[in-house]
């Protein structure tokens, strides 16, 4: 195969993987490119690990290539390729010290010992471990794990870093931080990242590109907000937040305008029966209404029969007004260049972007 | 059991019984409710086995009337006197170690791989099957295993017909007989604590090493040994300890090779000089309270 372009960090061709009888990867195209921070979302059960493990080498394809670099690694061993991994249970080897889990992989390198340390104390330190050298794996916490496992794998500098739902055994807060610290370090490090989750917030806000992934096949392959705004199947629309049907077109919770009588909830003043060009309106009765701090959720029922849910920006209102809504005659309005068509259901075989 | 038998009086209930009262204590006391429980068993620990332990060591200190054969209950270091100055007392227990050395070895050499096909390579839903054919053995019993391999190690037995095409012979009856005989015993004793330390390995352990550029000897090396170790070890006590204290196999397919076990048999028996073969027995147990200290360093312990 000859290729123009420059030689994108991961190429995967046609990649196949079938345990026994379940088809786990059925045929995934990707071209991940050098420094981006790749996404692959989806479902649990729908492949993310098994193509993960697949690039990483610990699993040999049923049939595809894997390209690192411009380079087939389709059969080398794990050993062999330039690639290190996070792993979802962070894989720390519990009878070495913090500091010696992160030299490890310099150390099998033969990599010299003063140059070794300082190398992984340096690591550690981009991972704001400093002063934890002496602990074993058991005595620190879950996040502290994630980032020591972090911490391992980016010491060797390798061309491509594997995470597979790092961030997934920690709570809300930090995994916020832990977010946002990601994203830095890949920035800072130059590193591609390719990024397994089944959280599609964590995939929308970290990534470059997002690929939605449904029973081992790629559905989508995209920049957030083309996976958002632009979903190419239901499947995409329904697993990427939440999309309404209303009539023959979808549109996104946060893009409709609840009109209660008290006048219009949520950010822009528009009075009722303003209607410009290119906005659609329609009529239905609250079956439900939630206060949920920042946002208000009303979930409409509309005369068309279809059912929607609206999400409401919190800026004038409090728990109080609304809750009152429950029962009440609204209108809606959205925008038609919100609208968007998803074809039919089932797994298309997505074109490789 | 409940908590509210202490609020019983407050809320105008009827004050709870003794039984209830007792209940309610043992559940503010959780160290009283172990040692209640654990009373009986330590009991039986105490008296029965370090009991017997002590008995052992305290006959030692004494001696055998020549002409009655009566125990003469009068402390004496003449037994450890005889065991130190006749050297074949020495030669035995070098033996005996030794065997139980080789027979360590032996089965730690055949059983960790058994152990890591067993845990890593063999698909999951043979694992049951496997460890069947490791203890099925178990289940004979041990005379008739010992005298099967007599049948086998015999001249023009199983062993030599299956040898002779290699130009080899059965080993005939010894002390190698006697090693390979005790490995054969004691090898399901090496392999299922071993193979429990291997399953509890988490894979994800190997393949980060492999990820991070570790070759799978090296992985075996770094990874695997280091956190096996203990179950090993703890696999080896076993191994060791058995074979130490074998007096059995060693007649059967022994030859005329003696082991400390015979040794304070034959004083049991023959000899009739109980204080000498406890003070032979002592040895073992010398031996194996030094490996117990040794092993404990390695948290071995902790996996038995
Ligand atoms: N080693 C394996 N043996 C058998 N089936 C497997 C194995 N690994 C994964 N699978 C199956 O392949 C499918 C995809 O699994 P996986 O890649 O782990 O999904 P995800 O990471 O998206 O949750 C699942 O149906 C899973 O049961
Ligand atoms: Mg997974």
């Amino acid at each position: 195969m000859f290729s123009v372009m420059p030689a994108s960090a991961v190429r995967i061709r046609d990649l196949r993987k079938t345990f026994g009888s379940v088809e786990a990867v059925a045929g995934v195209d990707l071209d991940i490119g050098d420094g981006e921070f790749f996404s692959m979302l989806g479902p649990s059960g729908s492949g993310k690990t098994t193509v993960l493990r697949l690039i990483a080498g610990f699993e040999r394809p049923t049939g595809g290539t894997i390209e690192l670099g411009g380079r087939d690694v389709t059969g080398l061993a794990p050993f062999d390729r330039d690639v290190n991994t996070v792993f979802q249970d962070y894989a720390l080897f519990p009878h070495l010290d913090v500091l010696r889990n992160v030299e490890y992989g310099l150390k099998v390198r033969r990599v010299p010992k003063g140059k070794r340390r300082e190398r992984a104390l340096a690591a550690l330190h981009s991972v704001r471990l400093d002063g934890m050298e002496a602990r074993r794996p058991g005595e620190l916490s879950g996040g502290q794990r994630q980032r020591v496992a972090l911490a391992r794998a980016l010491v060797n500098e390798p061309k491509v870093l594997l995470l597979d739902e790092p961030l997934g055994a920690l709570d809300l807060k930090l995994r916020e931080e832990m977010q946002v610290e990601l994203k830095s370090i890949q920035r800072r490090a130059g590193i591609t990242f390719v990024f397994v989750t089944h959280d599609q917030e964590e995939a929308l806000t970290l990534s470059d590109r997002v690929a939605v992934l449904d029973r081992g096949r790629i559905q989508q392959v995209g920049t957030p907000a083309e996976v958002y705004e632009r979903p190419a199947t239901e499947f995409v629309a329904g697993f990427v937040g939440t999309s309404n049907r209303i009539g023959d077109v979808c549109v996104r919770p946060e893009k409709i305008h609840v009109h209660t009588e008290g006048g219009p909830q949520g950010g822009q003043g528009g009075g009722e029966g303003l209607t410009g060009t290119g906005d659609r309106e329609a009529l239905g009765t609250v079956a439900e209404v939630v206060y949920a701090g920042a946002v208000t959720r009303f979930v409409i029922d509309l005369e068309s029969g279809d059912r929607v849910v609206a999400l409401q920006q919190n800026l004038r209102t409090s728990s109080m007004d609304v809750l009152g809504h429950r029962g009440a005659r609204v209108r809606i309005s959205w925008h038609e260049t919100h609208e968007f068509h998803v074809s039919g259901t089932g797994p298309a075989p997505a074109p490789a972007s | 059991m409940t908590a509210t038998a202490e609020a019983g009086g407050a809320d105008g209930r009827p004050a709870p019984g003794p039984r209830r009262r007792a209940a309610a204590l043992l559940h503010r006391r959780p160290r009283l409710r172990l040692s209640l429980l654990l009373t009986a068993p330590l009991a039986w620990l105490v008296v029965v086995y370090l009991g017997a332990l002590a008995a052992i060591f305290l006959t030692a200190f004494w001696s055998t009337d020549v002409f009655t054969g009566e125990v003469v209950r009068q402390f004496t270091l003449a037994n450890f006197q005889t065991l130190v100055d006749e050297p074949v007392y020495r030669t035995v227990a070098l033996r005996s170690l030794g065997v139980a050395v080789a027979v360590t070895v032996i089965d730690t050499a055949i059983g960790f791989p058994m152990a890591l096909y067993m845990a890593k390579v063999a698909k999951p839903k043979y694992r049951p099957y496997l460890m069947i054919a490791i203890l099925a053995p178990l289940w004979a019993a041990y005379l008739v295993k010992a005298y099967a391999w007599r049948v086998m190690l015999s001249q023009g037995g199983l062993l030599d017909e299956v040898l002779k095409p290699f130009g080899l012979s059965s080993p005939g009856y010894g002390l190698p007989a006697t090693v390979l005989v005790l490995s054969y015993l004691w090898l399901p004793y090496m392999i299922l604590p071993v193979y429990t330390g291997l399953e509890r390995l988490p894979d994800s352990l190997l393949d980060a090493s492999g990820d991070l550029g570790a070759r799978p000897v090296r992985t075996f090396r770094s990874v695997v040994l280091p956190l096996v170790y203990p179950s090993l070890v703890a696999g080896s006590i076993f191994t060791f300890s058995l074979s130490l204290g074998d007096y059995i196999t060693v007649k059967i397919v022994g030859g005329r090779s003696q082991l400390l076990g015979n040794v304070v048999y034959d004083n049991i028996g023959a000899a009739n000089n109980l204080p000498f073969a406890a003070a032979v027995a002592t040895i073992p147990v010398v031996v194996m309270l030094g490996y117990l200290a040794a092993a404990r360093r390695t948290g071995a312990l902790r996996e038995l």
